[in-house]
């Protein structure tokens, strides 16, 4: 099995492929790969709750791990007290030790 | 000793345009601290961003002079990611794409970048632990 | 043996037009060149690329006239011919008026929920 990394930059409120490579990290979940999706960017902007924050709470129930950039988030003034459930705050440092490690890392 | 790590990076983005441009150098500046070997493979508009050229500047709005303005110039950001990639016992080989040099008039870069070609990206990717492609839009 | 790489596009028409050529498929067919293994997978809008009889000639500027007008759907037919396999996503086509009747032959689909599948055939992904 695999471990993939999808770095999610974009802001899921205004792109519907945000939520198709969502989709696509939850099916590499089901298909038993280990998936970590990590926003950045406008990307952290769907990880405060809300209602379009919801699908990624579902994704880190199904067993993908969700992390949010704390500079962006911070520069969004995005409370980590306000993170929707199963979303983490992360320096970017684990994307280059995914990097490193010879996952496949993925941009989005 | 654990081998030394090798990653390849590849960006598209001219400068003052997107975040992925800083995004991209956050994560540079990452594994040239680790002195990590990193290859980047400047593509499209990114080989504007080691232009010589770019130029600091005041700004009324803000009502800064330009020495308090201190506005960033990815050039200068560039140089210092090359220092600290070689501080830290690794490299940074910033490759701007050639054929995007050319038809931008950007042949002016930086000290310690070079003109390659897609072969070097491929290259660089064959060996590198890992490797990331950072899009445009 | 050479890594295989998926390039998934997915921005079509973006600066297609300056640059005579998509840059992810034209930097795909420059590394093919360069002893790489490849598929391309095409996603989004970027499924549109693979729609027979697009047409983007006739621009000038004062009198300067293009001459060689991007053909991406030939880029592509090309890309096939050097055996690099050349994928959209079923739904994506659907979702956007398009049959398989209006694409390129030897284009092949695969559902969204395949993609998964397809990534485990290629060694890395690469996302443009």
């Amino acid at each position: 099995m695999a471990q993939y990394t999808f770095i999610a930059s974009r802001d899921p409120f205004e792109s519907r492929e945000s939520e198709h490579t969502m989709s696509l990290a939850g099916e590499l979940r089901r298909s038993g790969h280990e998936v970590t999706v990590f926003l950045v960017q406008n990307g952290v902007l769907g990880a405060r709750k809300s209602s379009g924050s919801q699908g990624l709470s579902k994704l880190a129930r199904e067993g993908v791990r969700i992390l949010a950039d704390t500079f962006s988030l911070k520069e969004r003034g995005i409370d980590h007290a306000r993170l929707e459930d199963g979303i983490e705050p992360a320096e970017l440092d684990l994307v280059v030790d995914h990097l490193a490690e010879g996952r496949r890392v993925i941009w989005h | 000793m654990s081998e030394k790590k090798k990653i390849t990076v590849s960006i598209m983005d001219g400068p003052f345009e997107n975040a992925r441009t800083v995004t991209a150098l956050r994560l540079i500046d990452i594994a040239a601290r680790r002195g990590y070997d990193i290859t980047v493979f400047a593509y499209e508009g990114a080989v504007s961003l080691a232009f010589v050229k770019q130029t600091a500047h005041a700004n009324a709005v803000h009502g800064r002079d330009a020495a308090e303005e201190d506005h960033p110039l990815p050039r200068e950001w560039i140089a210092a990611l090359l220092q600290t990639a070689t501080a830290n016992g690794g490299s940074i080989d910033w490759i701007n794409c050639g054929l995007c040099v050319d038809e931008r008039g950007m042949s002016e870069a930086i000290p310690g970048t070079r003109r390659g070609s897609p072969a070097d990206l491929l290259k660089a990717a064959e060996a590198a632990d890992g490797t990331l492609i950072i899009g445009t839009r | 043996m050479a890594k295989r790489i998926l390039q998934i596009i997915d921005a079509p028409y973006r600066c297609t037009i300056e640059e005579q050529d998509d840059p992810a498929i034209w930097i795909t067919h420059a590394m093919k060149g360069a002893g790489g293994e490849f598929g391309v997978l095409l996603r989004a809008s970027a499924v549109n690329y693979a729609v027979k009889g697009q047409d983007a000639s006739g621009l000038s500027f004062g009198d300067r006239k293009q001459t060689q007008p991007m053909r991406v759907e030939h880029e592509l037919a090309r890309l096939m011919e050097k055996d690099v396999a050349v994928y959209v996503v079923e739904e994506d086509v659907k979702e956007r008026g398009l049959s398989s009747g209006d694409l390129l032959p030897g284009v092949r689909s695969v559902t969204r929920a395949g993609v998964a599948r397809l990534f485990g055939e290629f060694d890395g992904v690469w996302h443009w």
